[in-house]
């Protein structure tokens, strides 16, 4: 159980660097996507990346945040043996790999583009919540 | 449990040092990265101010800096501008100023390029039709190949000499001009394109929607007349 936590924990930290780089985007702080396409700037300039006015990134950043501190505790010896927190983990993946899709349907059939980091980061949400699901205890 | 750990530290040192280098690349001011010391900026050109479509006597004043690689730049153009052009711009509501930005080679190998082939089509009066054959068909954009012979097609199609096209193009006689507009767009603070300013506030968020525009616009000219 604990070697799916970390593995958890490694790819939320994957997760948190892309989210982070998409949302100093946001904010001005890095002026132009590394993104070879193009479609990086299109998606990013469309009014879906903003959700309640606040980047969409940013909410990657909060919810990877929560992922790796669960994940990290989670793995360490005192709650090892207990299944909540991977229970927690396959919660807040799942709703994020469900955010995940409908946005990379809004890429797909409204915005007309890919942005590439956002697909690394569907990537990343996928693999932890399958880890997450791999993870939890087994009913015998 | 101690290999875990440093997997973990070494993963975020990775992340921190590219995000860190990514962000002091593109940090580096706005004067610095459009800076071109190699440019000779003469008074004339500093004294042409972009290419302007409606009327002196318009209310609202917009200047747009763009960059005609950007592809947030051609969306703009080809989807949310048609609609101001008709609008705000043929109903005498908005004059429309567009500033050549081009963002430096290492980000948009061809905008210089692409703003030259403008300023050259300028001289035979087809600046807009120019603008708008480079954002309609922006393919260039994505192809790695110099793209002068596709600019060279579009110009001719919209009816430019292309003798004299050529010639003023080989001669590069517009970068002054190009430069001196991308200096005042680093004075105003742009910082990337499209960067649009309404009666000299900047729009700012990602939001530049037709809609946003006129209602910005109907705002200031209701204002006015109060």
């Amino acid at each position: 159980m604990s070697r799916h936590r970390q593995t958890i924990a490694v790819l939320a930290l994957i997760g948190i660097a892309i989210a982070t780089y998409l949302w100093l985007h946001a904010i001005g702080v890095i002026g132009v996507l590394k993104c070879g396409t193009g479609g990086c700037e299109i998606v990013q300039a469309s009014p879906y990346a903003r959700l309640l006015g606040i980047p969409v990134a940013l909410y990657g950043v909060v919810g990877y945040v929560l992922l790796f501190g669960l994940s990290v505790a989670g793995a360490r010896p005192a709650l090892a043996a207990r299944a909540w927190p991977t229970r927690w983990l396959a919660v807040l993946s799942g709703a994020g790999f469900l955010f995940t899709l409908y946005l990379t349907a809004l890429e797909v059939f409204v915005i007309h583009a890919l942005c590439r980091w956002c697909l690394g980061s569907a990537v990343v949400i996928t693999a932890i919540f399958v880890s997450a699901l791999a993870g939890l205890p087994r009913k015998t | 449990m101690n290999r875990f750990y440093v997997l973990l530290g070494i993963v975020a040192a990775v992340a921190v040092g590219l995000l860190v280098y990514s962000a002091k690349q593109d940090t580096g001011g706005t004067t610095a990265r459009g800076a071109n010391p190699a440019v000779t900026i003469t008074a004339q050109d500093s004294a042409f101010k972009g290419y302007v479509l409606g009327s002196d006597s318009a209310p609202v004043k917009v200047v747009e800096y763009v960059d005609y690689e950007c592809p947030i730049c051609a969306m703009f153009a080809t989807v949310q501008f048609p609609t101001i052009r008709d609008q705000l711009i043929r109903t005498g509501k908005v004059q429309w100023r567009l500033r050549d930005y081009p963002l430096p080679p290492t980000t948009h190998r061809w905008s210089r390029l692409a703003a030259s082939a403008v300023a050259c089509a300028s001289e035979q009066g087809k600046a807009w039709e120019m603008i708008d054959a480079l954002f309609d068909h922006h393919d260039w954009a994505l192809q790695k190949s110099d793209p002068t012979d596709v600019f060279r097609g579009l110009a001719k199609d919209q009816g430019v000499n292309v003798d004299t096209w050529n010639a003023c193009l080989s001669s590069d006689r517009y970068a002054g001009r190009i430069q001196a507009s991308v200096n005042a767009g680093d004075a105003l603070g742009v910082n990337g394109t499209p960067t649009i300013y309404i009666n000299g506030r900047e729009l700012e968020g990602a939001n530049r929607s037709s809609d946003l525009i006129q209602h910005i616009a109907d705002s200031i000219i209701a204002a006015r007349k109060k």
